[in-house]
């Protein structure tokens, strides 16, 4: 898909699929595209070529088939604030034709998992902006739809808030189809099956949080802190190792120094192993595998110009 | 029928959006003691010693509903647009036809009570003599069509833009012109210079013109036209409108 404002390309050539089961991450800077994006999945926009389909349904040509069977909870969870929460559910729930029992309780089961008991009956004009998002939220899975598409789900949540919406994603993506955009790294990893970084519109990582944190630099790196040596001797002992590519002295003072080591590449797991069969006349005191880190892969992805200013050099 | 439901859902919610804010009682009390003090005081009504509402009460409606419709309808899109729900309205299964269509509907039925509530005028004048209540009946008819146009204009003006002061001042500027355009005093300047054919047409545009048909007791087929395709070309050109915005 597509999309331009005016000559400015927001959305450039996107192009991915989310099935059923499927947690997807929707990682990017401000303005990369995200929200766009979601706002021509849910049919708020046109795109300006391509296409998408929702459950086989063209969000374009068959749009209230497909929005039907999408829920959204859009960027900022706008919600209509001369109306009480119950009242704005209500309304939520019978414009997606559910009428009578069915609606009571869609109605109640959302205000139960979305716990806004004790807010039902105020005003969303006097609510908190935590209340206020989880009552957006709470529209947008009234139908339990099958598809979710969520803008910064947690955003404005406080941590208690943030930790039960993730909780929330999570148990609903076993049976649904999410996309959700959010700044928040460790989201990623708390809530994802895959997750896909878009910057300037286009698509510049995909894959589960797992394969992108072996896009890292230091994914396979090995962080030592020995005592019993001083660094440029501990650099060299290091350095004669053949799994070793290279280290970085990261901290060093009287007692211990503490070094990252980078692998050579295919050495796959055995650096750490090797390093400590070579500690003689020093002392560990601590040694892991770095996993990789998805905030410096989202740096280095995101910003190439400035990468190799903010990043250790080998 | 499912989009009769849907505009159903819609209206409900409006109405009962209007209902909720200090909006509704502000504007009905207004619009009642306007309705009072001008036929009473201003258009001379004991004065004139005849039972009818046409000229008292009925002359001044085109000039009140000037202020007071643009400023029900400019909340319509404009304060949807402001707190951003018009994206949660729009990928509602619903069509963009049915929400703008429930919106009005909302605020015309509103604009209908509110014509309602002057029912005393009409018992008064009851009590007084005996009416024509068949003119009396054309003349409400009138004026809630005339309301009804003003007010599609004033969903043009509130898609345009997402505050709500431009709205007013542009839909009061545009109901302005379809007042002026029939307006016996501006009929008269434009006689001295334009042709006789160009001054009809003018005036044809003009909503005292077509409202006058009805002040008579007059139901006349053109008349019911001229408002009601006023009210569909507004009505079209708000989804025109709310269509290039998303498409950016």
């Amino acid at each position: 898909m597509v999309k331009f404002f005016g000559t400015k390309r927001a959305v450039d050539g996107l192009s991915f699929s989310v099935e059923r089961g499927e947690v997807l991450g929707f990682l990017g800077p401000n303005g990369a595209g995200k929200s766009t994006t979601m706002r021509m999945i849910t049919g708020f926009i046109p795109p300006s070529a391509g296409s998408i389909s929702v459950g086989g349904f063209d969000v374009v040509d068959q749009a209230i088939e497909a929005r039907r069977l999408i829920g959204y909870l859009p960027e900022n969870a706008p919600a209509y604030t001369d109306m009480t929460v119950e009242g704005f559910l209500n309304f939520a729930a019978e414009i997606r034709g559910l009428r009578g029992d069915s609606k009571r309780s869609a109605v109640n089961r959302v205000v139960d998992m979305c716990f806004l008991q004790a807010v039902r009956h105020q005003s969303v004009e006097t609510l908190s902006k935590g209340y206020r998002h989880r009552t957006c939220f709470a529209q947008s899975i009234i139908h339990d739809p099958d598809v979710l598409v969520l803008d910064e789900p947690t955003d404005g949540l406080d941590p208690n808030q943030k930790h039960e919406v993730r909780g929330l994603i999570r148990r609903m993506g076993e049976k649904k189809a999410i996309i959700f955009s959010t700044h928040i790294l460790e989201e990623v990893d708390a809530v994802c099956s895959r997750a896909i970084i878009i910057d300037r519109g286009r698509i510049v990582a995909n894959g589960t949080p797992q394969q992108l944190r072996q896009k890292s630099d230091w994914a396979g790196a090995v962080t030592l802190r020995v005592s019993g040596i001083n660094g440029s001797a501990l650099n060299q002992k290091l350095s004669q190792l053949p799994v070793v590519k290279g280290t970085t002295v990261l901290s060093e003072d009287a007692t211990s120094v503490t070094v990252r080591v980078f692998p050579k590449s295919n050495v796959n797991g055995a650096l750490a192993a090797n390093i400590a069969d070579a500690a003689q006349g020093w002392r560990i005191e601590e040694l892991h595998t770095e996993e990789g880190r998805l905030d410096e892969v989202f740096r280095n992805i995101t910003m190439p110009d400035t990468a190799g200013t903010s990043q250790e050099k080998k | 029928m499912n989009a009769l439901a849907n505009i159903k859902t819609i209206t409900k919610r409006e109405l009962a959006a209007y209902f909720t804010s200090p909006l509704a009682y502000v504007f009905i009390v207004i619009f009642l003691l306007l309705c009072g003090f001008f036929t009473f005081m201003v258009g001379g009504f004991f004065e004139r010693g005849e039972a009818s509402l046409v000229r008292p009460f009925f002359d001044w409606h085109p000039w009140f509903y000037l202020f007071l419709v643009p400023a029900v309808g400019m909340r319509l899109w404009a304060e949807e647009r402001r707190v951003g729900t018009i994206e949660l309205l729009l990928t509602m299964p619903i069509t963009t036809w049915q929400a703008i269509v429930g919106k009005f509907l909302a605020s015309w039925l509103f604009l209908g009570l509110a014509l309602v509530l002057t029912f005393p005028v009409v018992i008064t004048v009851n009590y007084l003599g005996s009416p024509d209540n068949g003119v009396i009946f054309t003349g409400y008819v009138g004026s809630w069509l005339m309301a009804g146009a003003y007010l599609a204009i004033s969903c043009i003006t509130s898609a345009m833009t997402r505050n709500q002061v431009v709205s007013f001042i542009i839909s009061v500027v545009i109901c302005l012109f379809f007042i002026l355009a029939g307006f016996p005093p501006i009929i008269r300047l434009l006689e001295g210079w334009a042709s006789n054919g160009l001054v009809d047409t003018i005036a044809s545009f003009s909503v005292i013109t077509h409202f006058d048909g009805f002040q008579k007791g007059v139901l006349d087929s053109r008349d019911v036209l001229f408002f009601l395709s006023l009210i569909g070309f507004s009505l079209f050109s708000t989804s025109v409108i709310l269509r290039g915005h998303r498409a950016g």
